[in-house]
């Protein structure tokens, strides 16, 4: 699916342009960074309130397909371009991981 | 498949600069990568080398990552400068972690990162005393 396309309907606003396609395979919910490590898998959507650079390491070293920042949280300028430089798409909404996860699962997403 | 050494790759972890960890580990994902490894022992290789890396930049004075390749296997090598694990089994318990209340603010230091390592590895030793630690891990290929 097409990064944009998938924005629009979980009502995500996208952090920076770098558009991609985004394969999704599961959802892995989570801010304890070891515990993601191991847990999350390729092309798994990561819905977190951490906003430091070293979640992009995260999400390259596991293939994820993305990183949605909920709560509204603020995302450190440092982590976007990183993000940007990487190819991996980053997103915000000031829903709630659970909030989230709903959305996630009326898409299809199990 | 012998046990012939291929290659090594190195880099150097530097003490509380854990925002930029996770470098070493990305570029020995990509090298591997480029080798042709099959991608559950990236996942495998990754995931240590990212908890060494994160170890190595919360808990000593800085430190250095191996990955040496070989036929038959990778082996993934982590020395560091003092002050050394205190209470090595206790480190190896989920969920135990010595990591300031800071640094767990960031997400680190879940008490996951040896756990991880252990439990991703097919050997693993560990040498620590007051000047430093070393770590040899094993993944078969």
């Amino acid at each position: 699916m097409d990064s944009s396309q998938f924005a629009e309907i979980l009502q995500l606003k996208p952090l920076h342009e770098g558009i991609k396609n985004i394969e999704v395979k599961g959802v892995y919910i989570g801010d304890l960074l070891s515990i993601v490590m191991s847990k999350a898998k390729e092309n798994y959507v990561w819905i977190t309130i951490q906003t430091h650079m070293n979640i992009v390491a995260v999400a390259q070293l596991l293939d994820l397909s993305c990183i949605i920042v909920v709560e509204g949280m603020e995302v450190e300028k440092d982590t976007l371009e990183k993000a940007k430089e990487l190819g991996i798409p980053i997103f915000s909404t000031t829903e709630s991981a659970y909030q989230l996860a709903l959305r996630l699962s009326d898409m299809g997403i199990k | 498949m012998g046990d012939r050494f291929l290659k090594r790759y190195s880099y150097t972890v530097i003490a509380n600069d854990f925002m930029l960890a996770g470098k070493g580990a990305s570029s020995i994902k990509s090298n591997l990568k480029s080798l042709g490894i099959n991608a559950s022992i990236i996942r495998k290789t990754a995931i240590i080398s990212y908890e060494a890396e994160i170890n190595i930049a919360i808990h000593s004075y800085g430190g250095k990552i191996h990955c040496d390749i070989y036929e038959n296997k990778i082996v993934i090598i982590c020395e560091d400068i003092g002050p050394g694990i205190s209470d090595v089994d206790m480190a190896f318990t989920e969920g135990f972690s010595t990591a300031t209340e800071r640094v767990r603010e960031l997400g680190f230091g879940a008490g996951m990162g040896l756990p991880n390592i252990k439990k991703y590895s097919d050997r693993l030793e560990i040498k620590t005393d007051s000047s430093g630690t070393k770590i040899t891990v094993t993944v078969c290929l």
